[in-house]
C-alpha cells in the first residue's frame, strides 16, 4: 500500500492586488495574486512547502526527491539536487526534476506511488512548484499566482489512500513558452477551454469514477486545477458537482493559479477540511489529464491540523504599488549603475557547501558553545575544529538582536536589512532579512529561516539563507 | 564588564616605542571631491607640503610606506602597488611599500615607517596615506569587496548598513527611543560640521542643525544622510626620522608616544557575547597604545583625540571605547558637559572628523596626525579651532565594521 503520508504548501508573501493591477492598466481585476518575493524562485519555493511537508518528519526516512516545475531556475542543472541538500536530505537518494508540463506535480505522485508500490523507496518527497510569469497587461497576469505543495508519500502513517488514478496524455497545445521565453504565450482562450480543458478533464474523471465505480456524489471533495476561476466553475457544473459542499476553494482571487503547484495545493487545503473516511477527487490538466480518487483514513487528523494552506493565506504583505512587481520579476530595463562587478566562486560554493546549503553549524565540544558558519577554531575558546560537532541548525526559531535598513545597497527591494539573529539553543546568524514589513521590525522580535536566492552572478544563483519574521 | 575593568587588562608587549622617533614634517592636501587630480596628484601635494614643512627633499628621503585600502578603485582586479607613490615621486629606486588594513591603511603606513626608524634602519623616511574614491561613477563606497565572504555570505552589506546595525543595538540596550538616539547622533554631527566649517582644508564646510541631521534623507536607518562621512578624495603624509635627530630639521617636532593595532578575530557578528555597541577591537588597541604611552587615566591626560568617525555612531561608540567615557554614559558627557568640544574637557575631533574633513580611507589615519601635529605646534589655521596648550593627543584609525574591526591608535606628544 503506497499514499500520502504528510503534505505542506508555500504561499509567498507578497500580494498584488487587482486594484493595484487596474490603477496601471485599467479594468476591474478583483481580488489578488500570490507573488514570489525577488529572492524566490520555484527552487526556493518548493523548499519551503517541502520543509512544511517534513516537518517533524525524519529527513533520513526520505529516499527519493521530485521537483516538478515549469520554470526550474536552471534549464541545466538539475534543481532538486540543490533542494535536497539545502533539505539537509541523504545524498544516496534519487533527486528527478519533472519539468515542461503543468501537470508535473500530479505525474511525479504517480511515480512516487509506484516507486513505494514496488519497493524501491520507503518515502518519496514529491514537490511541486511553479513562478511562471504573465504578460503585462495581459488577461493571464491578475490570474496567474506563484506557491509550492509538497507531498510525502510512504507506506507507514498513510493519511490519504490513493485509490485509483487515470492517465490521459494528449498533443493538444493551449500554453507554452519558447525555450528563452520569459513571458508564456497562449491561443485563444475558447479553443482552450473547449476542445482541451473541459473535455480532457471531463473524460479523465468520467473514466476514472467508472472505473471505481463512483458518483460524484460519493466525493467529499475535488480538488482540481483549471486555468482560470470561470473554466473552474464550469468544470464543477460538467461533472456535476456541488460547488457549495463538495468544490474544494481552487484560490482564484486569492493565490492564482500556481502552475504545476496548482492541483496539489488546493489537495493540501482539502487535507485541512476532510475526516477519516472522506473521498476526494484530485484532477490535473495539460498535456491531456489527470485524475485521482483518493480515501482519507484516521491518520488524516494528524496532519489536518497543520493548516498549511490556511495559515499561508493569512500571512501576506500587499504589494504597495506594480513597479514592485516589474522589478521583482526583472520585467523592465533600469538604468544602470556602474558598481563593481558581483562576483561568486563555485569551488567557494563547493568546499562550504555543508553551512552554505545544509546550514551546519558547529557546536564546540570544548565550551559546548554553538556557531555560524563553520569557522576554523572556536570562536569562543579558540579549540581546534577537532573539537567541532557539525550541526544541523536550518529549523531554529530566533530572536532578532539588532538591524538596519539600508536604503542604498543594491538590492531589488531596498531598504536591505541586515539582522543578527540569535538561534535557539545557541548561535547567532548574522543575515540578510526578507519577508518583512519595515515599519514593524524591533529588536527582540521572532525570527525564522528561509532559504533564498540571493544574488545572481557570473551566470551564477547564488542560494543562501536568510532571516525573516517568523511568519505563524 | 566595567569600563575601568576593560582597561586594565594585562597588555604584552617588549619595549615601548615611545619618545623613540619624531615627526618632523607633515602634508595634507586639501580634502573633497577633486575631480581634477588622480591619486598620483594627490600623493604628490601631500607628499610635498610634508617635505617642504621638514625642509627636505624627495631624493634625501631613504624609504616610503604608502597606505591605501583600494586605491582608485578602477581596477577591478584590486587595489594598486605602492608603485603609485614611487610614480608620483619619481622616486629612484628606493624601497615603496603599499601597506593595507582597510581604514586603517595610513595609519599602518606610518606605523611601518616609524617602525623602520626605531629598527635603525633608515634615518629619514616618508609615510603617506591615499584614496582616490571619486572616479567610480556611484556615491558611497560600494559594497563588500569579491572576496572570502562574497558569494553568499555578508553579501550585500555597505559600510553604512552594517554602522547602523549599532546604532539599533545602542538604543535598545540603553532604552533610547529611535528619536532619542537619532538626537545625540544628530548633535555629533552638527558638532562635527561646525568644527569642518573652520577648516579649510575640509571637504565639508558648511554648518548644520540638528533638525536638519535629524530630517535628512535615511541612509540606512536609523543613520540619516549627515550620520554618514563624506565620500572623499584626499592624501596626507608624515616625515619620521629618530627622535634623537628631531632638532636638526625643526625645534616644534612631536614624537611617537604610543602605536597599537588590534586587528579583531573578525567573527564578532556571529559571536552572541558580542552586542555591536562597542568595538572590543579599539578597547584592546586602547589598552596597548595606553600602556606604551604611560597613559592611566586618558581623559584626563590626553589633551585631544582625533577618532574614527566614518559615521556619528562611530564617534559615540569609540569614544566609549577608548575609555573616555563610560560605556552607556556618552550622552551626559557629552550633550550635558559638552565634554568633546574645543573648550570641553576632552575635545574630540576637532578637525572635523572623519564626518567632515572627509575619509579617503587609506588617508584618513594619517590626516588625523596631521591635526595633532598642528594643534600641538599651535597651527590650526583657523584660531576659533585651536584647542589651547595641547601636547598629548590620540588618533584613532579603524577599519571595517561593528564585529569585525582592525583599529589602529597612534599617541603622540610634544618631546
Amino acid at each position: 500500500m503506497a499514499g500520502i503520508v504528510s503534505y505542506g504548501a508555500y504561499i509567498p508573501i507578497y500580494r498584488l492586488s487587482g486594484e493595484t493591477i487596474n490603477k496601471v492598466w485599467g479594468g476591474d481585476v478583483k481580488g489578488e495574486r500570490a507573488v514570489a518575493n525577488a529572492d524566490e524562485d520555484s527552487l526556493t519555493m518548493g523548499l519551503e512547502a517541502a520543509r512544511d511537508c517534513l516537518r517533524g518528519i525524519d529527513k533520513n526516512s526520505v529516499d527519493a526527491l521530485f521537483f516538478a516545475s515549469t520554470t526550474p531556475p536552471y534549464k541545466e542543472k538539475q534543481s532538486a539536487s540543490i533542494m535536497a541538500a539545502a533539505l539537509d536530505l541523504r545524498d544516496n537518494i534519487i533527486a528527478v526534476d519533472l519539468t515542461d508540463s503543468l501537470r508535473s506535480g500530479t505525474i511525479a505522485l504517480k511515480i512516487a506511488l509506484d516507486m513505494v508500490k514496488a519497493g524501491s523507496a520507503k518515502k518519496v518527497l514529491v514537490v511541486a512548484s511553479d513562478c511562471r510569469i504573465a504578460p503585462p497587461n495581459s488577461s493571464l497576469e491578475p490570474i496567474f499566482g506563484d506557491g509550492a505543495a509538497a507531498l510525502l508519500i510512504g507506506e507507514d502513517e498513510i493519511a490519504l489512500e490513493v485509490e485509483q488514478s487515470y492517465f490521459l496524455t494528449s498533443e493538444f497545445m493551449d500554453i507554452w513558452r519558447l525555450e528563452y521565453d520569459k513571458l508564456v504565450r497562449t491561443w485563444e482562450e475558447r479553443f482552450i477551454r473547449e476542445e482541451g480543458y473541459l473535455p480532457h478533464v471531463r473524460k479523465a474523471v468520467n473514466n476514472l469514477l467508472k472505473a471505481c465505480n463512483l458518483a460524484p456524489k460519493d466525493l467529499a471533495k475535488a480538488a482540481f486545477y483549471a486555468p482560470d476561476a470561470r473554466m473552474h466553475r464550469d468544470m464543477a457544473r460538467v461533472l456535476g458537482l456541488d460547488a457549495k459542499t463538495q468544490v474544494q476553494d481552487p484560490l482564484f482571487g486569492k493565490v492564482g493559479n500556481t502552475g504545476a503547484a496548482f492541483a496539489l495545493m488546493i489537495l493540501g487545503a482539502a487535507c485541512e477540511e476532510v475526516k477519516p473516511g472522506d473521498r476526494i477527487l484530485l484532477a490535473n490538466y495539460g498535456d491531456g489529464a489527470d485524475a485521482h480518487v483518493l480515501r482519507a483514513t484516521e491518520k488524516i487528523e494528524k496532519i489536518k491540523n497543520k493548516k498549511s494552506v490556511t495559515r499561508n493565506l493569512q500571512s501576506k504583505l500587499i504589494l504597495e504599488n506594480y513597479g514592485k512587481y516589474i522589478k521583482f520579476r526583472s520585467l523592465m530595463e533600469f538604468e544602470y549603475v556602474p558598481i563593481i562587478e558581483p562576483r561568486t566562486a563555485l569551488p567557494e560554493l563547493w568546499r562550504h557547501r555543508n553551512w552554505v546549503y545544509r546550514f551546519h553549524g558547529v557546536k564546540c565540544k570544548k565550551c559546548g558553545r554553538v556557531q555560524f558558519p563553520i569557522p576554523k577554531f572556536c570562536i569562543y575558546c579558540q579549540a581546534g575544529s577537532e573539537f567541532f560537532e557539525e550541526i544541523p541548525l536550518s529549523d531554529k526559531k530566533g530572536t532578532l538582536v539588532t538591524f538596519s535598513m539600508d536604503e542604498r545597497a543594491w538590492v531589488t527591494d531596498p531598504p536591505n536589512v541586515l539582522a543578527a539573529v540569535a538561534l535557539e539553543g545557541g548561535g547567532r546568524f548574522f543575515s540578510q532579512m526578507t519577508d518583512r514589513d519595515v515599519s514593524s521590525l524591533r529588536v527582540g522580535m521572532p525570527m525564522e529561516l528561509t532559504f533564498r536566492r540571493i544574488r545572481d552572478a557570473l551566470g551564477i544563483h547564488n542560494y543562501f539563507w536568510k532571516c525573516r519574521p517568523a511568519r505563524g | 564588564m566595567q569600563t575601568s575593568q576593560r582597561l586594565e587588562r594585562r597588555v604584552r608587549m617588549r619595549e615601548s616605542i615611545k619618545d623613540k622617533v619624531a615627526i618632523v614634517g607633515m602634508g595634507c592636501c586639501r580634502f573633497g571631491e577633486r575631480w581634477e587630480a588622480d591619486i598620483e596628484d594627490l600623493i604628490k601635494e601631500a607628499a610635498l607640503e610634508a617635505l617642504e614643512d621638514a625642509g627636505v627633499e624627495i631624493k634625501d628621503i631613504q624609504a616610503i610606506w604608502v597606505g591605501t585600502g583600494r586605491g582608485s578603485q578602477l581596477v577591478a582586479t584590486g587595489p594598486p602597488s605602492a608603485i603609485i607613490a614611487s610614480s608620483a615621486l619619481q622616486t629612484q629606486y628606493i624601497p615603496v611599500t603599499r601597506v593595507e588594513n582597510l581604514c586603517c591603511s595610513g595609519q599602518e603606513a606610518l606605523r611601518a615607517a616609524a617602525f623602520g626608524i626605531a629598527s635603525k634602519c633608515y634615518d629619514l623616511v616618508l609615510a603617506i596615506g591615499v584614496e582616490k574614491l571619486k572616479d567610480t561613477g556611484f556615491g558611497g563606497l560600494g559594497e563588500q569587496y569579491p572576496g572570502k565572504w562574497e558569494p553568499v555570505y555578508g553579501a550585500f552589506g555597505t559600510p553604512p548598513g552594517r554602522f547602523a546595525m549599532a546604532a539599533t543595538a545602542y538604543f535598545a540596550k540603553y532604552h533610547l527611543t529611535p528619536q532619542e538616539g537619532k538626537r545625540i547622533l544628530a548633535e555629533i554631527s552638527v558638532k562635527s560640521h561646525y568644527y569642518g566649517a573652520r577648516n579649510p582644508k575640509a571637504h565639508l564646510r558648511r554648518e548644520i542643525t540638528v533638525e536638519e541631521a535629524m530630517n535628512a534623507p535615511i541612509i540606512a536607518w536609523p543613520l540619516g544622510l549627515y550620520d554618514c562621512c563624506g565620500v572623499t578624495d584626499g592624501a596626507s603624509a608624515a616625515v619620521v626620522v629618530p627622535a634623537s635627530e628631531a632638532r636638526n630639521y625643526r625645534h616644534d617636532y612631536v614624537t611617537i608616544k604610543g602605536f597599537a593595532v588590534a586587528t579583531g578575530p573578525g567573527w564578532g557578528k556571529e559571536n552572541e557575547d558580542y552586542d555591536f555597541t562597542y568595538s572590543a577591537e579599539t578597547e584592546a588597541a586602547a589598552r596597548q597604545a595606553y600602556a606604551e604611552a604611560g597613559i592611566k587615566d586618558p581623559r584626563k591626560e590626553l589633551d585631544m583625540v582625533e577618532l574614527h568617525d566614518c559615521f556619528s555612531i562611530a564617534e559615540l561608540f569609540n569614544t566609549e571605547s577608548l575609555f573616555l567615557c563610560e560605556h552607556g554614559k556618552y550622552r551626559e558627557e557629552f550633550t550635558e558637559k559638552r565634554a568633546y568640544y574645543h573648550d570641553g574637557e576632552m575635545p574630540v575631533n576637532i578637525s572635523g572628523g572623519l564626518k567632515s574633513f572627509g575619509h579617503p580611507i587609506g588617508a584618513s589615519g594619517c590626516r588625523e596626525v596631521y591635526e595633532i601635529y598642528k594643534q600641538i605646534q599651535g597651527k590650526a589655521e583657523e584660531p576659533s579651532r585651536q584647542i589651547k596648550n595641547v601636547r598629548l593627543g590620540l588618533a584613532h584609525n579603524q577599519g571595517g565594521h561593528p564585529g569585525r574591526f582592525v583599529p589602529g591608535i597612534a599617541i603622540i606628544g610634544a618631546p
